[in-house]
């Protein structure tokens, strides 16, 4: 494919299987290297295991404050490693390739992709291992679930073209989770809000149904913003 | 021309020290505040405030403007709005701060007005550190663009949840409804806003002019600069 076909014709329909190649392209890579996926797991088991030494159950430290630490984990965890989907890019000169190949929409939502798996995974290992160390109340798992599910697939919308503007500085260091704090911001209050409810109310469904549909709102809104900015953060 | 803006600067200043006059001589001390006297305040926190969050949407409006531009004239007027826009802030934030101090007994709440404008900052800190980070012109004017139009939903985002998720201090409806003011402390409060809004777009033209004179400079040098460069090559 020509890069005179994205703007004339064939777009709407090729940028699913374009998405789909980078997003398989990113795992294979990943799954070589294992760099992020180690560098965000190990991030997180680390402050799991500090948070747990720290506030162990005899301290009994409420469960409102357990609900803020683990999404200041995962966050946290979530800066270490979700910037390297376009870093990586940059640093083996592999973005000029990726940009005469594949539509700009399909980098994206490939990348998207790449980090929302990128975050379950992390918090497949995570959750469970917070859970059992600080001994949060184990109730209403289903919603914690749909909290954790969506909440991390919404932060990962929300950081993923981030990551693309912070691969094009020439100092990344610290940028990447000063960049990303205030638009993940709205997603990790939620999530934090909609986590009390999961272990703290008795009808949590109810409690944390609006922290659902802000959540998915959020979705719908930084996705469309996304789209529409990254064709001028990627194109030179 | 000049005559105009010579007037006019005379004019905002007059403006501006008739209205801080009037909210120290002629207002009233608000009855049914903690403390009436320090109620002063509000005349001028709120318009600071206000403009904060207008400098916010002046800065995405360039944002867009420069992507679909790509004029540099854009960027410099976004990188204004910016500027302003933390100046305004802090003024907004130490001058809140202050009357919370004196009225709900803590300097800070975090009420969902003062997180909302605490996050604002951050996204501009973010926004000066990006446009640190990168040194070529049009890539740090792309980027930052790009930065501030997806910081924008998020904002209004934040604004629009924070109130479900915490209690405000601050009162709502005050300032538009005819209930919500003493007619004294409304009218000096939007003579005030209309002083500051007019020092806000002299700012912001100042500002302008000079990154514009900044580049033109830079152009000039690279001109001089470069025949030398090359001629000691050659």
């Amino acid at each position: 494919m020509t890069p005179e076909k994205w703007t004339t014709g064939s777009r709407s329909s090729s940028w699913v299987y374009e998405a789909l190649a980078v997003f398989a392209k990113d795992w294979l890579l990943e799954l070589r290297t294992r760099v992020a996926i180690g560098a965000v797991v190990l991030f997180a088991v680390t402050s799991v295991v500090a948070a747990g030494f720290a506030l162990a159950p005899p301290s009994g430290v409420a469960a409102e404050v357990k609900a803020a630490l683990l999404w200041v984990v995962l966050f946290f965890a979530a800066v270490a490693g979700l910037s390297r989907a376009f870093v990586v890019e940059e640093e083996t000169r592999t973005a000029d390739a990726l940009r005469l190949t594949v539509s700009p929409t399909g980098v994206l939502v490939g990348k998207l992709a790449f980090n929302t798996v990128l975050m379950w995974a992390l918090c497949a290992m995570t959750v469970p291992l917070y859970m059992l160390l600080l001994e949060a109340p184990a109730r209403h798992t289903t919603l914690l679930l749909t909290i954790v599910l969506v909440g991390s697939f919404a932060l990962a919308c929300a950081t993923t073209a981030v990551g693309a503007i912070v691969a094009k500085a020439s100092t990344r260091g610290a940028l990447f989770g000063v960049l990303s704090f205030p638009v993940a911001l709205p997603p990790l209050l939620v999530c934090i809000h909609g986590t009390k409810a999961a272990w703290l109310s008795d009808n949590a469904w109810q409690a944390a149904m609006g922290d659902l549909q802000v959540l998915v709102g959020f979705i719908l809104v930084i996705v469309p913003a996304s789209l529409l900015v990254f064709e001028h953060i990627w194109s030179e | 021309m000049k005559t105009y803006n010579v007037a006019g600067k005379v004019l905002i200043g007059v403006w501006i020290a008739a209205v801080t006059a009037a909210a120290f001589l002629w207002l009233p001390p608000a009855q049914g505040f903690r403390s009436p006297e320090t109620a002063r305040i509000v005349v001028f926190h709120v318009p600071c405030a206000i403009l904060t969050f207008v400098a916010f949407l002046v800065n995405a409006f360039y944002s867009w403007q420069y992507l679909r531009s790509r004029n540099p004239l854009t960027d410099s007027k976004a990188n204004a709005a910016a500027e302003l826009g933390m100046l305004f802030a802090i003024l907004a934030t130490a001058t809140g701060s202050l009357f919370a101090m004196e009225q709900w007994g803590s300097a800070w709440n975090w009420d969902p007005r003062e997180t909302s404008i605490v996050m604002l900052m951050l996204v501009y800190a973010a926004y000066f550190v990006l446009r640190g980070a990168v040194e070529e012109k049009s890539k740090r004017a792309r980027l930052s663009a790009a930065y501030a139009l997806l910081a924008f939903p998020a904002m209004v985002f934040l604004i629009w949840i924070l109130p479900r998720i915490v209690e405000s201090l601050h009162p709502t409806n005050t300032l538009f409804t005819r209930s919500g003011l003493d007619p004294t402390y409304r009218v000096t409060l939007w003579s005030f806003f209309a002083g500051l809004t007019a020092v806000f777009v002299w700012m912001f033209r100042l500002r302008v002019q000079v990154e514009q004179m900044e580049s033109r400079l830079q152009q000039h040098r690279q001109a001089v600069m470069e025949p030398l460069l090359t001629g000691e090559q050659g």
